[in-house]
């Protein structure tokens, strides 16, 4: 094995691969290292027999759900902004390549004890049940103002300063009910909590924004997903990183970690021997003396359905957001619908992921508005997660840890944290480059 | 129905995976078959995505191969399950001077039976047949294991390109191109992230 890298990654987790995949692109050579036998850490989709010996390690799968190679069950369930950043790191990456993705069909908002498709722009916000005759058109003028808004144009901004105005205050001016605000807030700005009201307007407007310009993007839902599950994004930045060079040792514990007399990262042994790099970036499991807890525990509990969600038009997958304050809560539960469509389950089963941040000491019971939405359930399968952080930047061990993946519903969290350690680790802001086309790589390998 | 379109040049495109130890030559078998070169000095990593190719299967069926290079990842048994997905077709390579890596090639037939569809077509080959004097693996003990599991089997070289043509000739006549074109209009259901955004995209009626 070659012993001297620029840069070493520990864990396969999708925030390592990226950053694995831009490093390599960037002509750095990288050794990525994982103790588990495959990709994706925490971000893994596994299958039914893997998931059971995961969470119930007495119990087997019923046969009546089929083959166990059919399912891909993500361990962190999120979907993608069809106009987020993960999208466009993906598609100037062209990890495109080696991914085939495909809508979500629905998105869905709790209001009332029932749920209703999100509207999406004027016209749905008049036909909407989420709202009465009045609210409809206070909704309507309230999108009127969102997308039309212009910064150059100070008369589109209806006397509203989006940089001191709080949101608050931008509903005020259009006489918003508090459940629109909420179905707004959450489902559509997609804020896990009610803080974003004391703010100013400006983040919810860029959220509303990003929303609606994902939903326009491909008409049904604002999310996209990857057919066989989210585990393919880490195997595709991966591939990117091996592509350009990247060297990728799975099943392979590390043994024992090298400092300098400064207590600067040197090295790693490992079974096939020693590697060094002056750079390392890890998921905090591989640094556990170097992180400390956020403080949020997040539950998450996989539902495997043999039917659609009800109410939802017997969608083959959905975004379903109940809002905190409908349920008098402090966060938000999101429940991420998959199935047969996305390549995810057998035939005819559905996955319905319900996740959330645990307020009480009975954190299933927080979970029963979510059950009474799914109706019966074949099995449930629960986990609960501790949050971490990395204690310190980097800079002065040259150990460059990631965040753990937190409850929100897409991926714009774990692309900021991407673009952190990407700053932290190269000194600059991550520039996405368009990579080269099929043919012009053909022809570089090829001379 | 079928017969009034029979006539029309039909084309079928399909994914196609190198495996076999590090050092077998795959890269340079697919170099032969993609630009009919050799290189002695070709370093282990390809560089590419994957490499594409065409051959003529009949009069008016063109066959492309989308060849996908392991950039590596075999090295340390870290392939990933996304390289097989969907692979139509395999080309397991060993090296006919090298008895060990025989037995790679039959770990690695066992890993396709495992990972990927059952339906794949997989071809095992014997490469460097231009070093027939230092021969350590006897055509009669990989044809027959190739036999018994229903193989496409074929001794090359990519040096000299001695048989190349053939083998990926017996792939794509054994591939289900049929089935395929049948499939490729119903299928064809996802988005295409590369698109720049339209606002009038009329979502999929299927």
């Amino acid at each position: 094995m070659e012993e001297n890298y620029d840069v070493i990654v520990l864990g396969t987790g999708l925030t390592e691969c990226i950053l694995s995949g831009l490093l390599s692109v960037d002509g750095k050579k990288v050794l990525h290292i994982d103790r588990q036998q495959f990709y994706g850490g925490e971000s893994a989709s596994l299958t039914l027999s893997q998931v059971y010996n995961k969470f119930k390690p007495n119990k087997t799968a019923a046969e009546s759900l089929g083959k166990d190679r059919d399912w891909c069950i993500d361990l962190i369930p999120k979907f993608l902004m069809a106009n987020g950043e993960l999208t466009n790191i993906l598609v100037h990456t062209d990890v495109t390549r080696y991914i085939e993705f495909k809508q979500i069909s629905g998105s869905f908002v709790y209001r009332d004890g029932r749920i209703a498709k999100v509207p999406s722009n004027e016209m749905e916000a008049i036909k909407s049940s989420l709202m009465g005759f009045f609210e409809k058109r206070r909704m309507k003028s309230f999108l009127e103002f969102i997308t039309n808004y212009k910064e150059e144009e100070v008369g589109t901004h209806k006397g509203l300063d989006l940089d001191k105005n709080t949101m608050d205050e931008v509903y005020y001016k259009y006489g918003l009910e508090k459940g629109t605000k909420d179905f707004i807030g959450h489902a559509m700005a997609l804020w896990p909590n009610d803080d974003y009201l004391r703010e100013p307007a400006r983040e919810t407007y860029d959220r509303i924004i990003l929303y609606l310009h994902s939903v326009a993007r491909f008409g049904k839902s604002p999310y996209i997903y990857p057919l066989y599950g989210l585990g393919e994004l880490p195997q595709g930045f991966a591939r990117l990183s091996a592509i350009y060079g990247g060297t990728y040792m799975l099943d392979t514990p590390i043994e024992e970690v090298f400092y300098d007399d400064d207590g600067k990262f040197t090295g790693v042994r490992t079974k096939e021997g020693v590697a060094k790099a002056p750079i390392v970036i890890a998921d905090p499991t591989y640094f556990p003396e170097k992180v400390k807890k956020v403080g949020q525990k997040v539950i998450r509990a996989i539902c495997i359905l043999n039917h659609p969600v009800p109410n939802t038009h017997d969608t083959d997958s959905a975004q379903i957001i109940i809002p905190q304050n409908q349920i008098g809560r402090k966060n938000d539960i999101y429940i991420a619908v998959v199935s047969h469509s996305h390549n995810v389950t057998a035939k005819n089963q559905y996955l319905a992921i319900i996740s959330t941040v645990i307020e009480t000491d009975r954190p299933h019971v927080e979970l029963e508005p979510a059950f009474k939405l799914l109706g019966p359930t074949e099995d449930v399968l629960m986990g609960i997660a501790e949050l971490y952080e990395p204690l310190e930047d980097g800079s002065n061990d040259h150990v460059y840890l990631s965040r753990s993946y937190d409850p929100s519903s897409h991926f714009e969290t774990t692309t900021d944290d991407v673009k952190d350690l990407y700053r932290r680790v190269t000194g600059h802001d991550l520039v996405l480059k368009k990579r080269k086309t099929v043919e012009e790589e053909e022809s570089l390998a090829c001379e | 129905m079928a017969d009034l379109v029979t006539q029309e040049p039909r084309f079928a495109q399909f994914k196609l995976v190198l495996l076999g130890e590090s050092a077998v030559g795959k890269s340079s078998i697919v170099h032969r078959f993609v630009t009919d070169s050799f290189d002695d000095l070709r370093e282990s990593t390809i560089g590419a995505a994957f490499l594409t190719q065409t051959i003529q299967l009949d009069e008016r069926t063109t066959i492309k191969f989308e060849i996908w290079d392991t950039a590596g990842q075999e090295r340390y048994k870290s392939l990933a399950p996304m390289y097989y997905r969907n692979a139509n077709c395999a080309l397991v390579a060993y090296d006919i001077t090298q008895e060990s890596s025989l037995d790679r090639a039959k770990s690695w037939i066992q890993e396709l039976q495992k990972q990927a569809s059952a339906d794949i077509v997989v071809a095992l080959v014997g490469n460097k047949l231009d070093l027939e004097a230092e021969r350590k693996v006897s055509t009669k003990e990989a044809k027959e294991y190739a036999d018994e599991l229903g193989l496409i089997f074929k001794e090359i070289s990519a040096k000299t390109g001695e048989g190349i043509k053939d083998v990926f000739h017996s792939i794509a006549s054994k591939l289900p191109v049929e089935e395929k074109l049948n499939s490729a209009t119903k299928r064809r259901r996802n988005i295409d992230l590369n698109r720049p955004s339209t606002n009038n995209q009329e979502s999929c009626s299927c």
